[in-house]
């Protein structure tokens, strides 16, 4: 039902537009906000200046040729980092591209004064009344305030199936680009043009507004730190080469600084973040900032609604349980007369089991001689009147047991021993009374989602506790609960409940989630470290939010927790990678400097490379091109498994760091043997 | 087995005995329980606390802590700098030893107040009785002040969201006279019974066999050696240390005093675990030390019993060892474990050459110098062990895909930039100053400081920064080092690597105390377990290996293959 947006990592109109954008990105003031990278950029040009130096007739710096390699490879290594972020933003520019599509200038029927006046949707501000009809698109995010209609949102969501949009309640928001297919409605303009979600996530995939989140800076810094720790090393090495004196010619510097320094996730980074808020926006979650998605990685509870998100849709009635002394067939009879004008999913699952059962409506059963008694939040029960007079009503335990005990009537104990039986199994039970006489209950089952329990158990492993919130009595939200595998769960639960439990779970420090549509949700949404609206939502709920789920998928909140951990996790295997890269580069520079000075010092050649020229040189090359070997894995991200933190700890070790001492030895081995057929 | 090797190995396993017990009162004392000195020592505490109006109850936060500390010493310095360039017309000179110059002065305060105690002077000339007991003083405060910061520390990891972590002035009177003070008494009586000096009486003459007379140096020494090793000091009462025979008699006091070395360090990890009942964190902390420690020290031990390859080739037996430069009463083995715990330690003391250890083993107690957080120095060795640590936890947490925490506190950019200011210290100092000292060699060969060429020489000049970066104090001699140069740089290195790398762990420990307390889920990166353990120390090696390569594969390892 998720529509596929797959496109190849390496898309031919994306690269060249990532080619371009490599060079643009030399600018200096453009590169400083890398410090690796601009620092290999500085070196670049000091190799230049070498160059330069060579060709006026300096004499002690080695041949032209060999500086000219050094001068193109570092040239290369930067053009490298910068062509993974820049296809790391054409993919997210291409993503948000295609949903920018659908919100091209569209007419827009106006309604002012009373008259309706078609004008380009850009026109629209916020406030505006627009009128839209069956084949209208809708020219603007808003909310119906009159109407209802069926409308395709596969270009935003990429489900096929229409949904129903209704002016009230929580279904009311309608997205621009969207197409009504039925009926007509009247929809008020909610956001200023260019300030919608889509554009500002558009504007978030590009680099211009794209602040470095808390941990990226945190990562920034351990890195330059590390590239400060090589700049001492290697200007100590002039000192240290004099006293040893060993001529050290300015390209083993620089290649020395170069190959030490983190260049692997220093060129990596700013890919890494992009194609996080990339692939957020794959799943068709919109965040409202790169923060949002890092923190949902440390997510420690999840706020989730039972229905929908748990069970599927509503509750179904299961069973008919008449009191003593009450005939069952009589009883059945009751029901469905009371259910007939009950147009909710329960009501109508009530008809269709007495249905089955045989039950007909009786013939003298005519609609003229009744009153329906709507279903209303103050007496929580709905039935109805019959021309005899006869008053059949249905509802919660608690409302019809203050009808009986109003009449006076007592409530029977088998019938009370039944609520309790239905509850525990996690059922509903729907008492029902005829002239204020209880005379029976209904069992309503709840129907948990398939493979719901795999998901709970997967984030359970994260470390992450569910919490379902219900409105049912604890009874049946325990047996759901447990059934479905949540942690824990809020019964009977008003809107402030949900409030008060994000609170509390936040003074314990922990990270809270939850998802949520409506109005009443929007301070909770506010409230939570990650509130994920759902597109079909209230506007109230999407400004309020920080992510917004175009799919109003309610377990789309796992997969925004493991996109968060994925990016935390690529950004520290790379970074592990790169250092341990150091190892053998040092390996490879170390005796090259030296072979004239200390010949001792070939014993630590243990690669065997064929001369200090091919060695520093297969060194640079190595360091440049792992940069786009990783470029897939950095906008893939590196896979997230729930198997615990110290055994994910332990893997990645293993993977990244002592792959990451190995990797280069091979690399550097196999790239001096071709290189040293140039030489 | 070798009874070498029977000796080093029960020194080893004394001391972590000893280190376990002595943990748990440590840890007792820190959080201010009832121990069994209390009716003894509590009027003397309250006696300081009275004269110097300090209220011990009145807690500090991190800021206030570090204050004191630095107001400790301020005022320790400048009283140490009168009296060393005062001492000769001061009493307790029965040798009429000289005042000394500024700059050497300068150097032994900082040196002394540092916990260095690197010397530029040699006891028995160099210092009246006066001075030793003030440089004895000193090495009672500088112990203290660490122990007192890691106190600071030890509280900031609590599990909870706090400002305020005790009081400074309380810790570091409670780890001189309840920590220190004890074990120091204790391990003087056994030197005392041992044959080493203490009396205030002047020179000592004797008649030779061959009839010259000799004057023999005495003075308040066994008290001086005690709190030295203790205290991770390392500044003898004599030039050459313990391995003199008046500071070192014999082999079992060469065991007491190798176990004060380490004993502390050990016994504060150990005191970590118990005190904020997480043994297993303890456990990881020690065994990652451990496992640095055995990686220096087992080689340093084969290389030196081996004996040296170039004698052997001039047909000189080698079966005994490496003997040049050591004690025949000690052995290849004592001496080769005495080099590598005293470098580890940060106390310095010696009882061989380290100048004649065979070039590879010349570069292991460089390396635990370089790491300096292998046990390390009382208190501070622990501070130096949380930067790593810190570090561990910022990549580690993000190979799991959370934010990284530690001990339940995310660890953000704030704690990142001191941690990795800190640990850029120390190479910095080390290297920076090394290359510039190679530099003016380079450009004046014919300076005095430096009486060996080449690559030993250059190890020489690498040996005497890292050692006074670590605050180690032991040198490699061969160095002209009682002159301007040396003791005007290593002071200013000494002083910066002291106190930087205490400001900075208290600093990123109370921003930590400060932030919400996160409780452990089972996505939560834990940092007692055997996975973090290997990360830590992966950590120290590369970050190590590649700060100090290009350095040590210029000295030692050039030395070691041009062999």
């Amino acid at each position: 039902m998720k529509r596929q947006r797959k496109t190849p990592l390496f898309q031919r109109d994306l690269v060249n537009e990532a080619l371009k954008q490599s060079f643009i990105k030399l600018n200096p003031k453009i590169l400083f906000r890398n410090p690796v990278m601009f620092t290999v950029e500085v070196g670049t040009v000091v190799m230049l200046a070498v160059c330069i130096w060579i060709l006026m007739g300096e004499r002690d710096q080695g041949s032209l040729a060999y500086n000219l390699s050094i001068f193109f490879i570092l040239l290369i290594t930067v053009l490298f980092a910068n062509f993974a972020e820049a296809l790391a933003e054409a993919r997210g520019k291409a993503q948000a591209d295609s949903l920018r599509k659908t919100r091209e200038e569209t007419p827009a029927k106006l309604l002012a004064n009373g008259t309706v006046k078609t004008i380009s949707s850009s026109q629209l501000t916020k406030g505006n009344i627009f009128i839209c009809e069956a084949g209208d698109i809708i020219p603007s995010d808003g909310e119906i305030i009159e109407g209802i209609a069926t409308i395709d949102e596969s270009a935003i969501t990429g489900e096929s199936a229409p949904v129903i949009r209704e002016s009230g309640g929580d279904k009311s928001s309608v997205t621009g680009g969207t197409k009504v297919l039925s009926d007509k409605i009247k929809v008020v303009v909610t956001t200023q043009p260019g300030e919608s979600f889509l554009d500002k996530m558009i504007a978030l995939v590009e680099n211009a507004s794209r602040q470095k989140t808390p941990n990226e800076i945190s990562l920034t810094i351990l890195l330059s730190g590390f590239t400060l720790i090589f700049i001492i090393v290697c200007a100590t090495l002039q000192p240290f080469s004099l006293y040893a004196k060993t001529h050290i010619p300015v390209s083993a510097y620089v290649s020395l600084f170069v190959c030490l320094i983190p260049t692997t996730i220093g060129g990596l980074l700013s890919a890494i973040g992009i194609a996080g808020m990339d692939r957020a926006l794959r799943a068709n979650v919109i965040a409202k900032s790169g923060k949002s998605v890092e923190t949902a990685g440390d997510l420690d509870t999840i706020l989730l609604d039972k229905t929908g998100t748990i069970t599927i849709g509503n509750r179904k009635a299961t069973g008919f349980y008449p009191a003593n002394g009450v005939n069952e067939s009589a009883f059945i009879q009751n029901c469905l007369i009371a259910s007939l004008a009950d147009e909710t999913p329960e009501g109508k699952s009530i008809v269709e089991l007495a249905n089955q059962k045989g039950t007909t409506i009786p013939v003298d059963f005519s609609k003229e001689k009744i009153t329906l008694i709507k279903f209303t939040a103050e007496t929580r029960s709905s039935g109805i009147n019959l021309s005899d007079g006869t008053r059949i009503r249905k509802g919660a335990f608690d409302a019809i047991k203050k009808i009986a005990a109003d009449a006076g009537n007592s409530f029977p104990k088998e019938t009370e021993d039944r609520l309790k039986e239905i509850s525990s199994n996690g059922g509903t039970p729907l008492v029902v009374s005829e002239n204020e006489r209880i005379i029976g209950v209904i069992e309503l089952q709840d129907i948990i989602k398939p493979g719901i329990q795999e998901r709970f158990q997967r984030l359970r492993k994260m470390g992450v506790k569910t919490v379902m919130v219900t409105g049912d009595n604890p009874l049946t939200a325990k047996y759901i609960a447990e059934k479905a595998g949540v942690d824990d769960f809020i019964a009977e639960a008003k809107p402030e409940d949900k409030m008060i439990y994000i609170r509390k779970e936040q003074q314990g420090g922990k990270l809270v989630a939850m998802m949520g549509d409506g109005t009443n949700d929007a301070p909770a949404l506010a409230q939570a470290d990650v509130g994920v609206a759902m597109n079909s939502g209230t506007a109230a709920a999407k400004e309020a939010g920080n992510m917004v789920d175009l799919d109003n998928d309610p377990t789309k909140l796992i997969e925004v927790v493991e996109i968060g951990k994925q990016l935390l996790m690529t950004r520290g295997t790379l970074t592990t990678f790169s250092i341990a890269n150091d190892v053998a580069k040092y390996f490879a520079i170390v005796p090259a400097l030296f072979i004239t000075s200390i010949p001792a010092l070939q014993s630590l050649n243990i690669m065997n490379l064929s001369n200090p020229q091919t060695a520093i040189l297969s060194a640079v090359i190595f360091n440049a091109i792992i940069i786009p070997l990783l470029i897939p894995l950095a906008l893939k991200g590196v896979a997230y498994r729930p198997i615990g933190a110290s055994k994910l700890l332990r893997r990645n070790l293993l993977v990244y760091g002592l792959g990451g001492v190995a990797v280069p030895f091979v690399g550097i081995k196999l790239i001096d043997l071709i290189v040293s057929l140039f030489v | 087995m070798n009874t070498e090797i029977i000796g080093v190995i029960s020194i080893y396993v004394l001391t972590l005995a000893l280190a376990y017990l002595l943990g748990k009162y440590i840890a007792k004392v820190f959080s201010g329980e009832k121990t069994f000195l209390d009716p003894v020592l509590n009027p003397l505490d309250n006696l300081f606390f009275r004269i110097s109006k300090i209220d011990p109850l009145s807690e500090m936060d991190w800021k206030e802590s570090l204050v004191a500390l630095l107001t400790v010493n301020i005022v320790w310095f400048l009283f140490g700098m009168l009296v060393m360039m005062n001492m000769g017309w001061l009493p307790l000179n029965p040798d009429e030893n000289p005042s000394m110059p500024a700059d050497q002065a300068f150097n032994t305060v900082v040196s002394f107040v540092s916990n260095t105690n690197l010397q530029h002077y040699s006891g028995e000339t160099g210092v009246s009785y006066l001075g030793q007991l003030i440089l004895q003083l000193f090495q009672f405060i500088s112990a203290g002040a660490g122990m007192a910061a890691a106190a600071v520390v030890f509280n900031a990891m609590k599990e909870r969201t706090a400002d305020k972590l005790g009081n400074f002035y309380n810790y570091f009177i409670k780890s001189c006279t309840r920590i220190l003070l004890p074990l120091s008494f204790i391990v003087a009586i056994i030197l005392m019974f041992n044959g080493t000096p203490m009396t205030f009486l002047g020179k000592d003459q004797v008649i030779t066999m061959q009839g010259d007379t000799m004057n023999v140096s005495r003075g308040p020494a066994a008290a001086m050696v005690a709190i030295k090793q203790l205290g991770t000091n390392g500044g003898g009462f004599y030039g050459a240390n313990s391995s003199v025979p008046f500071e070192n008699p014999n082999y079992f006091t060469n065991m007491i005093e190798n176990i004060s070395i380490d004993l502390i360090p050990i016994a504060l990890v150990f005191a970590l675990g118990f005190y904020l009942r997480r043994k297993k964190l303890a456990w990881m902390i020690f065994g990652v030390m451990t496992a640095g420690y055995l990686c220096l020290l087992i080689p340093t031990l084969s290389l030196e019993m081996g004996g040296n390859p170039m004698i052997a080739k001039m047909g000189i037996d080698q079966s005994s060892g490496s003997m040049e430069g050591k004690e025949i009463r000690f052995g290849p083995a004592a001496s080769a474990f005495w080099a590598i715990t005293t470098t580890v330690t940060s106390n310095g003391s010696v009882n061989s050459m380290h100048d004649s250890l065979t070039p590879l083993s010349g570069m292991f107690p460089m390396l635990g110098m370089q790491i300096n957080a292998l046990y390390g120095g009382v208190g501070v060795g622990f501070l130096n062990f949380y930067i790593f640590i810190i570090i561990a936890v910022f990549i580690a947490g993000l190979m799991v895909g959370r934010t990284p925490e530690f001990l339940g506190k995310k660890v953000e950019a704030k704690e990142m930039k001191i941690a990795m200011i800190i640990f850029l210290l120390h190479p910095l100092l080390i290297l920076v100053f090394t290359g510039l000292a190679s530099y003016i060699i380079h450009l004046h060969p014919e300076y005095p400081w430096l009486n060996n060429p080449g690559y030993h020489g250059f190890s020489e000049m690498l040996y005497e920064y890292t050692s006074s970066s670590a605050n180690n104090g032991s040198g490699f001699e061969g160095l002209g080092d009682n002159t301007p140069w040396w003791n005007v740089t290593c002071g200013i290195v000494m002083l910066i690597a002291r106190f930087l790398p205490i400001i900075g762990p208290v600093a990123i420990a109370g921003i930590l105390a400060k932030k919400k307390y996160i409780p452990e889920s089972s996505g939560t990166l834990r940092t007692d377990t055997a996975s973090f353990g290997i990360m830590v120390f992966a950590v120290i090696v590369i970050l190590v290996a590649l700060s100090f390569f290009t350095a040590l594969a210029l000295g030692p390892l050039a030395e070691y293959l041009s062999m």
